[in-house]
């Protein structure tokens, strides 16, 4: 089990330096980083500082090195829009991310798993049919549309919710409906044939045949053995959530790490954007890596140790 | 006793064809699928407006339902465009980048995963671990970084697009070589002294066609939103160039005024979605079902 973790943790180090690697050779692909992460209107020995602070006249490589000490230690440079240091910005606005992501994944779980029980239980049925329409609706759309269409409906024609920003509790749901539509088609489909296996195996007849309520039987005991493959696909879509509200965010005007950097992007205060998107990369590791490690927990016989 | 004939199964090209269009076609999805491509090709032929032109006039106009006139179907926007014309407009653009991104993606990854899944070896490590890398990032902090040193446009759009999915078909065909390489036949074509090129063509790409249909078909959907979300938030097409994400970028700004113009150009967008996955699901079933889970 040890080993596994090991393993499995040096394997995420390994693509989070992977990712920066990325991350460095497109900032370097435009020719002088300098121009990208200064404004236009930057005095000369200020462009000479950066440069020597990059090591620009060094080989690419050591280059490389530079740029992940920095990035090792904590030093992103500073934002020039916002005039404070990267890392602050970023771990200012990344409770928010995760807030947002959370709830979205709340909301996924709450439409995908219903629906994907009921939907193996009464397979066939018109709510079998109902849940895969919502379901595929949710991944036909943009998630910023869905989001747009809300605003329309709940905030400017029906006045019960607030559009913009987050100060209150009912600030996230919105956002999050929008972010956490998208897996529910994915969601429910894994939930309905993992259930629709566990359904036809015998431990479930034998408990049907000695008088287990129905209800606790596809709830206690067979979904709890469906829920495995629901996990994976669930920490697969939480860490790109994590990763990629980007839009949800603007639209939605919430404060968290996604709308940061594309305000970034616009005001060319590209130190942001970097460490943002190494950020992003580093929590889609994380994510991932977690859901790897969870499998023992929710079925013992998943064992890491062979 | 009479000799029975036996009657073998009707391989021929008609039975295939009626049994591909048989029961379970997927005639509406096809239907919207060939609209879309048919629009974007004659376009600007049947747009009843031409769609950058301006009649502040008949600005907010509501669709043809909702009170509005048959002169503008789909209603006008701020500056009095049509939206029916501007939403045939974007077609072409999402048409444009689906078909060049696709095409660029498919083929740069499959070339890499036949060469990773063939040769192995320290290729192979190398490939593998430089997918690895490149799925460590989210697809669209991706393409944000990109978008940050590119000019932005239908170009920039098409290489972020290429950059984010070629992986994709990397690990796929990467896997389906891997299994497809120790088979007799192919050992048998090397030993006949066939290069690897030989093999890549005739041995294992007619193997992996479909597989690439199939995700290729799936992947329409999600370049389509692609686009749209990076157009959205201003770093794909831009204005005055017409797409789906630029129009709902605009209509964004005049949303208290005009619902359809927020509403029409999604829902053009969640058509074609819809079509594409639901023409990718059928297609996976019938030409490769053991990938249900994709």
């Amino acid at each position: 089990m040890t080993q596994f973790v090991l393993r499995r943790v040096l394997q995420g180090l390994f693509s989070i330096l992977g990712a920066s690697l990325i991350i460095f050779v497109i900032t370097r692909l435009s020719g002088d980083p300098v121009v990208l992460m200064l404004p236009p209107e930057a005095p000369e020995a200020l462009v000479q500082q950066m440069r020597e602070r990059l090591g620009l006249h060094l080989p690419v490589w050591q280059q490389y090195l530079v740029f992940l000490g920095d990035a090792l230690t904590g030093d992103f440079g500073t934002s020039y829009r916002w005039d404070m240091p990267v890392r602050d910005l970023i771990f200012e606005r990344l409770p928010a991310t995760i807030y947002l992501a959370s709830a979205a994944l709340a909301f996924s779980l709450v439409l995908s798993i219903p629906f994907g029980v009921i939907s193996a239980v009464r397979r066939g049925s018109w709510f079998d049919r109902f849940a895969k329409t919502v379901a595929m609706l949710g991944q036909a759309m943009p998630n910023f549309w869905v989001g747009l269409l809300l605003i329309l409906v709940f905030s400017i024609h029906l006045e019960w919710m607030p559009a913009f920003g987050a100060d209150t509790p009912a600030h996230v749901i919105m956002p999050a409906i929008a972010l956490g539509w998208y897996p529910v088609a994915a969601q429910t489909r894994i939930v309905r044939s993992a259930m629709l296996d566990v359904l036809e195996s015998d431990y479930i007849r034998m408990g049907r045949s000695v008088g287990v309520p129905e209800g606790v039987l596809v709830w206690k005991y067979a979904f709890r053995n469906a829920a495995v493959p629901l996990v994976t696909m669930m920490g697969v879509y939480f860490a790109s959530m994590l990763g990629g509200a980007f839009v949800v965010e603007v639209v939605f005007a919430w404060p968290g790490l996604g709308r940061t950097v594309v305000e970034a992007l616009f005001a060319r205060d590209f130190p942001v954007v970097q460490a943002g998107v190494l950020f992003a990369a580093i929590m889609f590791v994380i994510a991932n890596l977690l859901v790897d490690l969870s499998y023992g927990l929710i079925d013992p016989r998943i064992r890491h140790d062979r | 006793m009479t000799a029975e004939t036996t009657r073998l199964p009707d391989h021929g090209i008609g039975a295939q064809l009626r049994s591909l269009f048989g029961d379970g076609f997927p005639w509406i999805s096809a239907g919207i699928l060939v609209g879309v491509i048919l629009l974007a090709m004659v376009g600007p032929m049947v747009s009843p407006w031409q769609p950058g032109a301006l009649d502040l006039r008949s600005a907010f106009q509501p669709p043809v339902w909702a009170g509005g006139a048959w002169s503008h179907p789909l209603g006008t926007d701020n500056l009095g465009r049509d939206i029916f014309s501007r939403i045939i407009a974007g077609t072409r653009v999402s048409v444009i980048v689906a078909f060049w991104a696709i095409l660029l993606s498919g083929a740069i990854g499959t070339i890499i995963g036949m060469i990773a899944g063939y040769f192995g070896g320290w290729a192979d490590t190398i490939i593998m671990r430089l997918v690895d890398m490149q799925l460590s990032i989210p697809p669209l902090a991706l393409a944000l970084i990109l978008a940050a040193v590119l000019d932005p446009g239908l170009q920039a759009v098409v290489i972020v697009i290429t950059v984010t999915y070629w992986s994709w078909y990397a690990r796929i065909v990467r896997g389906e070589v891997l299994s497809l390489r120790e088979r007799e036949y192919v050992a048998l074509a090397r030993i006949a002294g066939c290069g690897p090129l030989t093999i890549f063509a005739r041995h294992l790409a007619p193997n992996i066609v479909n597989t690439l249909l199939v995700l290729a078909t799936l992947q329409v959907g999600q370049v389509i939103i692609f686009e749209a979300s990076l157009s959205f938030l201003g770093l794909g097409i831009q204005s005055p160039d017409i797409s789906w994400g630029v129009m709902l970028a605009d209509a964004r700004g005049y949303i208290t005024n005009a619902w359809w113009a927020i509403t029409m150009p999604g829902v053009a967008i969640m058509l074609t979605c819809l079509a594409s996955n639901l023409f990718g699901d059928w297609l996976r079933d019938v030409l490769d079902p053991k990938r249900k889970q994709l």
